[in-house]
Order: C-alpha cells, then structure tokens, then sequence
C-alpha cells in the first residue's frame, strides 16, 4: 500500500452554467514534484489550478490534501496551509509598493511577523530580482514587472504547495533559463510545484511529470519527453503528423519563445 | 469685527465634525459604503450614554467605557449580518439599507424616549473655559474634543500607514478577492473597520452631546456635517478630512459672526463652492468607482 498523496483530486467536475470544463478529474500529486501541464486553450488548465487555489469551487467531487478532505475550505483557509497560486493575470495591490504587496503575503498566508515576514518578502523579491522596486508602487511597474510580483508574491507565501499559471509567457529567450532556475531552486528547497505553460520547453527542463489535458480530460500522463511524443499529443496539441519520428522534439525545442501579446488588464 | 474669535472657535468645531467623520471615512474607504445612518447611530450612542449615566450614575466619559465597546459589537454584528449583504458592484443596496436603518432608529429613539431635546453634562467641564492672549476665551472641552480628534486620527494614519493590520486594510480597500487569496478573509476585515468606525461613532455622539443638545432626529443634521468635511478633505483622507472638518467648522463660526442665524447655511456654502471648484477636494486624490 502505497501512502497517501501530498494532494489528491477525485472525481472533480467544474460547470460554468452547460459547459463542462473539467469532468471527472482523478490527479495525484506526490510531495516534491514538479508536475507540468500542457494542453490546447480552453482545456480546463487555469479552471484546475483555480479549483486547487480556491478561488473557484469544485462542482463535483473532493480535493484531498495529505487525505485530508479540503473541498469545502475558503481560498483564504488554502492560501494559509500553503496552497500559493501565481495567476496568469498578475492582480498586485496597485497603490501599495513592491515590498509592501509581499508583506502581505508573506504575514497573513505564511503567517510569519516582524523580521521573519520581511526576510520571506525579501527573499522573494529578490529571487524574481524585483530588489530595485522594492519601493515603488506596483502600479508602476510594466506587466512583465507584474509577473514577476506575482510569481514573487506566491513564493513569499512559503507554500508547500506552488501553483503557476503561465508564468513564463511573454519573457524573452534568454530570460525563461533564468525562470527554470528559479522553479528548481524553488523546486529543491521542497516546494511541490503544479505548472501549466504554454512555453513547452520551460516546462520539460523542470518538470518530473507532464499531464496534457483536453476539454477537462487527461489525454496523456507521465515522463515529459514520452508525453510529448504520444500521437495523441502529437496531434492534439503540437499539430504534428501522430506518426512522425521525433519531429516533436526539434518543434518543441526549435519553437520560438511566444512572445505573447496579452492585454493590459490594469490599463 | 474681531474674526480671531470665530476662527479659533471654528477650527475646535472642526475637530469634532473630524471625529465624527473619521468612522465615515473609514467605512467608505475600506468596503465603499456610505453609511447613510451615521448620524443616526451617534445620536444612539448619545442616549445610550444617557442611560448609562442615569443607571449607574456615573460622568458620561465614565459611561464611554460601555458604550463605545458596545457600539463597536453592535457594528461588527451589523456589518456580519446585514451590510456585508449589501456589498457588491453597485452602491445602490447599501445606500438603501443603511437609509432604511437611519429611519428605523430614529422611530426607535421616538417610541422609546421622547422628541425632547436631551443633553449630556459633564458637571463644570462642559462650560469652564480658558483665556488665550487677545481676550479669546477656548471651552475647555471642545479643546479637548480637538485634541483627541487629532490623536485619534494620528493613531488610525500610523496604522494605515506603518503596521500589517494596516497594509492588510489597504490591500483590502484595493482588492479584496485578491486578500482572500493572500489567507484572509475580506469579510472580517470590514467587520473590524465597521466596529472601530463605532466605537468612534460612539465618541464623536458623547461629544455632541455634550457640546450641543440632540434628540431623535439629530442624526441627519450630523451626517451632512460629517459628509462635508469628508467632501471637502478629499474622498479617502485621514488628513484631508480633518482639514475638511476644520474648513467646515470656521465657515459656520466665521457665518454665524456676520448673521447668527445663518450659521448652518454659511457652512452649505463653503461646501458648494467646493464641489464647483475642488469637486476632488483639498487631497485631490483619485477614487476608484
């Protein structure tokens, strides 16, 4: 018998009014890994991790954490037992500074005070390099800055349990190495992480797992590069030829960095 | 015309319109309420003081003791119950319920006091005065009155400003879905700036009380006054409401020197040539809808 997960989802469904983003939803998450998740727009990504976070309740079925039934706690219970959550759309508090933003996080989600709530802001500041904002309103900071505030922010949290929505979209190639180091070191340091990204060879350098989801299905599981070669993922996702030989590394590798053009929400 | 006189008196009157508007700037600043019976609930406060005073007969800042923790109770299981309801995307609920509280506790204070007017006394305080250089004669309590508003309002900045309480209250104030996910939970920190905003209700009703008489209606007279001051600071502004306050008060006493009967109108006044010329107030600051 094997022991029980760090977190566990069983049978977890989300409805937003007739359309079902995530049905049925079995994932296990052992302690320490780094679980990547890919998967075509609209899959169910974000819905999943927002189910996890909190934010948005499970329609059907339980969320366990260390089996533990936690279904029905608040985002703010989650947010306290170390369930951090870095959104695609980074919301910083607009008219506090870049430090300030961190306090809040690292005193009331990790429930550090005084020095030991400074020194988690700090770090975390520090580790997304935000150090020379430190004083500046987040609201002067350009949406990459914002990104890495939130990143920042869900690490000033001290989760056992890190979830990032595509944190990697939109930096620059030479930039995302940098961000793959920061999730191992993040990585090594014990945190779980739950990472879905577009930007697929960010993902494969870290992640000890891939799960490529569709239409709120598992539609391929396990090592990244044999996930990645799967026909299914081939031709679901990569828009590849299900048959070609390794055609899906030199497409994932040769991809360029997506440099995404995302609205500014907080124009 | 001597004007020193009506100037020095209406910056005191000043600070108890800023005391009085501290709780509704709070409560607007932190849940976007404007909380349409706070006058209303001073003037409860007034009698309640009232009763305290008459049963254990006690001063009335004896009796603040009970009243103002019991306001602030009062207000965190309103807000619990029923504002917190009214919260949403528009303004409209919660203008409508706390109008709808305004006129059930002004009923209430009718059916079970009288429409007399009341008055609160603090034996000899309330009429001793001192004698300033140029002849000018300060009440002593409405100096105190200014003095606590300013130490207060010193107390609520440093929070605001310095402790994790108070970066809590502003990252509540700019986001609060995002608070929730930061481990706290938006609703209980708006039922503590709903309590703290009673308990100063609860002294800003002593206050007028004592320098003024009041009855069952006084409260909307009350609430005019606090939400000038407010008007006049600028949205937002611990600061800017004191000054707003002060603003407002040496108009009337500066009014009420040229035509004693105008005194309220004198006020108005100020406060329109405000919302024509400075509608953002003396702080200038943007609120978000």
């Amino acid at each position: 018998m094997s022991s029980a997960p760090l977190l566990e989802t069983q049978n977890l469904g989300r409805k937003f009014g007739q359309l079902q983003v995530l049905s049925d939803f079995d994932l296990r998450v052992e302690a320490g890994e780094v679980l990547g998740i890919i998967g075509p727009n609209g899959a169910g990504k974000s819905t999943l991790l927002s189910v996890i976070g909190g934010s948005v309740g499970a329609s059907t079925g339980r969320i366990l954490l260390d089996n533990e039934d936690i279904t029905r706690t608040s985002a703010s219970w989650r947010a306290r037992h170390g369930i951090a959550t870095s959104y695609q759309i980074p919301r910083p508090f607009l008219e506090m500074t870049v430090l300030e933003n961190l306090l809040v996080a690292s005193t009331f989600a990790a429930n550090a005070r005084g020095k030991k709530a400074e020194d988690l802001a700090i770090g975390a500041m520090k580790s997304v390099g935000l150090e020379g904002y430190a004083n500046n309103p987040a609201s002067s900071l350009r949406l990459l800055d914002r990104k890495r505030l939130e990143v920042a922010r869900a690490l000033a949290a001290n989760p056992r349990i890190l979830l990032l929505d595509e944190i990697a979209g939109g930096l620059t190639e030479s930039e995302v190495p940098e961000l793959v180091d920061l999730i191992r070191h993040v990585s090594a340091s014990g945190v779980t992480v739950i990472w879905i990204e577009h930007v697929v060879h960010a993902l494969t350098a870290v992640a000890t797992r891939l799960i490529c989801l569709t239409y709120g299905r598992i539609l391929a599981e396990g090592e990244p590069q044999a996930v990645l070669n799967s026909p299914e993922v081939r031709s679901v996702y990569l828009g590849l030829d299900p048959d070609g030989e390794n055609e899906a590394e030199s497409f994932v590798k040769n991809r360029p960095s997506e440099v995404q053009k995302e609205p500014n929400t907080h124009a | 015309m001597n004007l020193l006189d009506p100037l020095i008196q209406g910056i005191l009157l000043g600070g108890l319109y800023a005391l009085f508007a501290a709780g509704l700037s709070l409560m607007f600043g932190v849940m976007r309420i404007v909380n349409l019976a706070y006058g209303d609930f001073a003037v409860l406060a007034a009698y309640g003081t009232l009763i305290v005073v008459n049963a254990a007969l006690i001063s009335p800042l004896a009796a603040l003791l009970i009243v103002a923790p019991a306001m602030a109770v009062l207000g965190y299981i309103l807000q619990r119950t029923i504002l917190q309801r009214t919260l949403g995307l528009s303004p409209l609920p919660s203008l409508l319920v706390t109008f709808g509280l305004s006129i059930i506790i002004q009923n209430l204070l009718l059916m079970f006091g009288s429409a007399d007017q009341k008055r609160l006394s603090l034996g000899g305080v309330d009429t001793a005065s001192i004698t300033l250089p140029f002849d000018i004669r300060v009440g002593v309590f409405p100096l105190f009155i200014f003095l606590l508003a300013i130490v207060i309002l010193s107390i609520l900045s440093w929070v605001t400003a310095k402790t994790q309480y108070g970066r809590l209250v502003r990252a509540v104030s700019d986001d609060p879905a995002t608070v929730d996910l930061q481990g706290v939970n938006p609703k209980q920190i708006y039922a503590l700036a709903t309590a703290i905003a009673f308990g100063l209700v609860a002294i800003a009703g002593l206050a007028a009380g004592v320098q003024t008489s009041f009855n069952p209606t006084s409260g909307s007279m009350l609430l005019i006054f606090a939400f000038e001051a407010v008007i006049i600071g600028g949205l937002g502004s611990l600061w800017g409401t004191l000054g707003g306050a002060m603003i407002l008060g040496v108009a009337q006493t500066v009014g009420a020197a040229f035509a004693p009967a105008q005194q309220i109108l004198a006020g108005h006044l100020v406060f329109l040539l405000f919302l024509a010329f400075l509608p953002n107030g003396l702080t200038r600051r943007k609120v978000r809808a």
